[in-house]
């Protein structure tokens, strides 16, 4: 049992907390956000220029060779920022999923485009009434004299308005819901029968809608077989977005505190009123136990696929979406109308953390898929 | 980073799993995981056990009988004795008035005392609180007036837990009224045979005696007594606290715990099949049982860091909230999974070897009262409003 980072990743912790402090004021956040990217293209170039996108990949593949503790380090940095990039996506997401089902081929065409961060990858698995369930597919796919058509719609795309290839789960057999029968496609937004609905969420990030009408997708892995790879690599998004959350949970702490400290009210700092000082101390306890979880959830990412594996970061979802939660409405609470403001940064830390909840499974989502493997004694 | 135990760890923990396995008496064990009362017998004999094995004191140093258990050792070691349903120690002497003898006591008093703590000669109690002073300690008003070579003292302890067994107290008491609230206290060890000692049993909501006032009234204590210096006893009761809290949040037993709730949910049925199998109940285990994996995971942070020489500072405060509060809600669910058959108050069947037909089942008799008993945990070693305030004033600076 060990808890220390080793020199490595210290050092890999202060390259990322270094980049995000300079590039990631607030003020530059919220121009990245309204900029037709959606994000600092610019911050995405350095991130590939200092190998950040590169760490979860093999050496092989240009990459570090990193595991989840690594992937930790930078998401919770890049939770500090409330950072824009779709680097849990692109890197650890579509990186992962092409790693685990691409051929030697696709992994050395696009993964070395993902490690350097010149390609940006976007992964659309949810659909209008999927509600988390990675094996409510409807969008279809057929093949056709050896390739294949797409067809169907896939929502809340993450990074998909920018990105270079997406990743489409599509049904090549079986029925909705069904887990045999799922594939998943390399699919080129620009290519004809796609078209793209953009939009911004409420976290200030960008997506898409997709829209696939008998557009052209390459096969990533064995037709029908995806479903597999998609869970064990959503595991190791979920983990990602733990310790983002952390990271965000942390700052939206740090600013609440100093407001308790600075903001005064019948002639004392707010802080010194016990009901107050009791739920400060009740969203560091949340933030204890979040970082807790998440590192849990990062020592796990990358084992083997077990059921084990699989309870624990539903575990960690579940208790970090519910500590996110508190934190995001004690931190609003607790700074008052300020705190309604969209100029206040508070406020974009809460609703990123709310959302949060929404990516991979809310807390009823992973309440019952514990729930479900619960053991007797 | 490596959250699991490296093998020497495994085995060590195998160590004491045999020894558990071979060792801890099985009607002790039942008792314990059924929620059933134990004797002041079953205590020593566990207790003995434990010495014989030179497992009793682990945190003592090995000069007075202790171990060179690191942390993490002792956490293995808490962590396997909850499972297996070992009692948990009483821990007035050996971790607590023990270890502030070990710091602060003279040669003498290190002599005496300690070994009649290991051979189980001695059974402690505490006298800190008082009726007007709980959480906020440092307002007691028991008072020792030097008189030669004795201190005589009167006032009022309270909430002296198993005190109906013990034959020593260490007491707080005033020994300068003059002085502000922290500094006019001494620290003393008082045989509880000495004239003029009353012990009244308190019974507690769930029909239990656990819990006692003691009265001093003129009790001669010689100054030998005395540990440390005279008014300085509040840096004995401050370091007892932070021995006291770090194990406050209670995981081994919260685990043991929630494996009882398991087995009660698995035999008690709703809509004709049994309970665990029911969505709704299910997933309130469930949030409980994540819950406390969070709590173990904060737990072995901790204990790493302590391991490599840290201080377990206020963390283990927030962590005596969580850990508290996680078991309180367990005993809420094994309170409710009894449904109406949490109604019937059978303190009898509390006895593991009662005559006669039970009631329900051997484990339907404890379930509310525990619930009920419970509730002392976040009101005891500091009541958690008050973790709050000292996480407050300490990590916070508010």
């Amino acid at each position: 049992m060990d808890f220390k980072l080793t020199e490595e990743q210290q050092m890999l912790k202060e390259t990322a907390e270094r980049l995000v402090r300079d590039v990631y004021d607030f003020e530059s956040r919220n121009k990245f956000s309204e900029s037709e990217a959606g994000f600092s293209t610019a911050f995405w170039q350095q991130l590939g220029e200092l190998g950040l996108t590169a760490i979860p990949f093999s050496e092989e593949l240009g990459g570090f060779g990193g595991g989840g503790v690594e992937t930790m380090l930078i998401m919770e940095q890049l939770g500090k920022g409330i950072c824009l990039e779709p680097y849990m996506e692109s890197v650890i997401l579509a990186g992962g999923l092409i790693g685990q089902l691409g051929s030697d081929a696709q992994k050395e065409e696009l993964l070395g485009g993902i490690a350097t961060g010149e390609l940006q990858a976007a992964v659309a698995l949810d659909e209008l009434n999927s509600h988390y369930d990675l094996a409510s597919v409807t969008t279809t796919a057929t093949e056709q004299g050896g390739s294949w058509s797409l067809s169907g719609r896939k929502g809340v795309v993450i990074g998909g308005q920018t990105a270079g290839k997406i990743l489409v789960s599509a049904r090549t057999a079986g029925n909705n819901r069904d887990e045999q029968g799922i594939s998943l496609f390399v699919v080129d937004p620009n290519a004809a029968g796609v078209t793209r609905r953009v939009y911004a969420t409420v976290d200030g990030r960008k997506a898409c809608e997709l829209f696939l009408d008998n557009a052209q997708g390459e096969l990533l892995g064995e037709a029908g077989n995806a479903f597999d790879a998609i869970r064990y690599q959503s595991g190791r998004a979920i983990a990602a977005l733990c310790a983002e959350a952390v990271g965000a949970m942390r700052t939206a702490c740090d600013l609440t505190l100093d407001y308790l400290k600075t903001r005064k009210q019948f002639g004392v700092p707010i802080g010194k009123f016990q009901v107050l000082q009791h739920r400060m101390v009740d969203m560091i306890s949340e933030l204890e136990r979040a970082t807790s979880m998440a590192i849990l959830a990062a020592c796990l990412a990358d084992d083997e696929d077990s059921a084990e594996r699989s309870a624990k970061l539903a575990a960690a979802k579940f208790v970090i979406n519910r500590a996110g939660r508190y934190v995001a409405e004690q931190c609003i609470q607790l700074h008052g109308g300020i705190a309604m403001t969209w100029e206040y940064n508070g406020a974009h830390y809460a609703k990123r953390l709310v959302m949060i909840s929404h990516q991979f499974g809310d807390d009823d989502h992973h309440l019952e898929a514990y729930a479900a493997q619960l053991g007797a004694a | 980073m490596e959250i699991h135990y490296s093998p020497e760890q495994l085995a060590f923990r195998d160590e004491v799993r045999d020894f558990l396995k071979q060792e801890l008496p099985a009607d002790i064990a039942a008792k314990v995981k059924l929620g059933k009362h134990l004797h002041k017998a079953d205590h020593e004999r566990w207790q003995k056990i434990l010495s014989k094995r030179g497992w009793y004191a682990p945190g003592w140093p090995v000069e007075h009988g202790g171990t060179t258990w690191g942390p993490i050792e002792k956490h293995i070691f808490d962590e396997e004795s909850a499972a297996a349903g070992a009692p948990r120690l009483v821990p007035f002497g050996v971790n607590m008035v023990a270890p502030v003898i070990i710091k602060f006591g003279s040669e003498e008093q290190k002599a005496t005392y300690l070994p009649r703590i290991l051979d189980g000669t001695d059974w402690w109690c505490q006298g800190y609180s008082e009726p007007g002073a709980g959480s906020d300690l440092a307002s007691l008003k028991t008072r020792a007036v030097r008189d030669g070579d004795h201190y005589i003292v009167n006032g009022q302890k309270t909430w002296t837990t198993l005190g109906q067994h013990a034959n020593w107290i260490f007491c707080l008491v005033r020994t300068d009224p003059e002085a502000q609230q922290q500094r006019g206290i001494s620290f003393l060890l008082i045989d509880m045979a000495t004239p003029g000692i009353t012990v009244r049993p308190i019974i507690t909501l769930d029909g239990d005696h656990e819990v006692n006032e003691v009265f001093f009234d003129d009790v001669k204590v010689p100054v030998e007594n005395l540990v440390g210096e005279e008014n300085k006893g509040w840096t004995c009761a401050k370091y007892l606290l932070t021995h006291e809290r770090t194990g406050l949040a209670g995981i081994g037993a919260s685990k043991a715990a929630l494996t009882n709730l398991k087995r009660i949910a698995s035999k008690q049925q709703k809509n004709g099949k049994p309970l665990l199998e029911d969505s709704l109940f299910r997933s309130q285990i469930a949030e409980v049982e994540m819950s406390l994996m969070a709590a173990e995971m904060s737990t072995l942070r901790i204990v790493a860091a302590a391991s490599e020489g840290g201080v377990p500072g206020s963390e283990s405060s927030i962590l005596k909230v969580q850990g508290t509060e996680i078991r309180q809600a367990i005993t809420h669910l094994m309170r409710k999974a009894l449904g109406p058959y949490a109604l019937p108050f059978l303190p009898e069947e509390l006895d593991l070897d009662v005559d006669g037909e039970l009631l329900v089942d051997d484990y339907a008799a404890s379930p509310a009262s525990q619930y009920f008993n419970m509730r002392k945990l976040s009101i005891f070693g500091g009541s958690n409003e008050i973790q709050k305030n000292i996480v407050s004033k300490m990590i916070l600076e508010l």
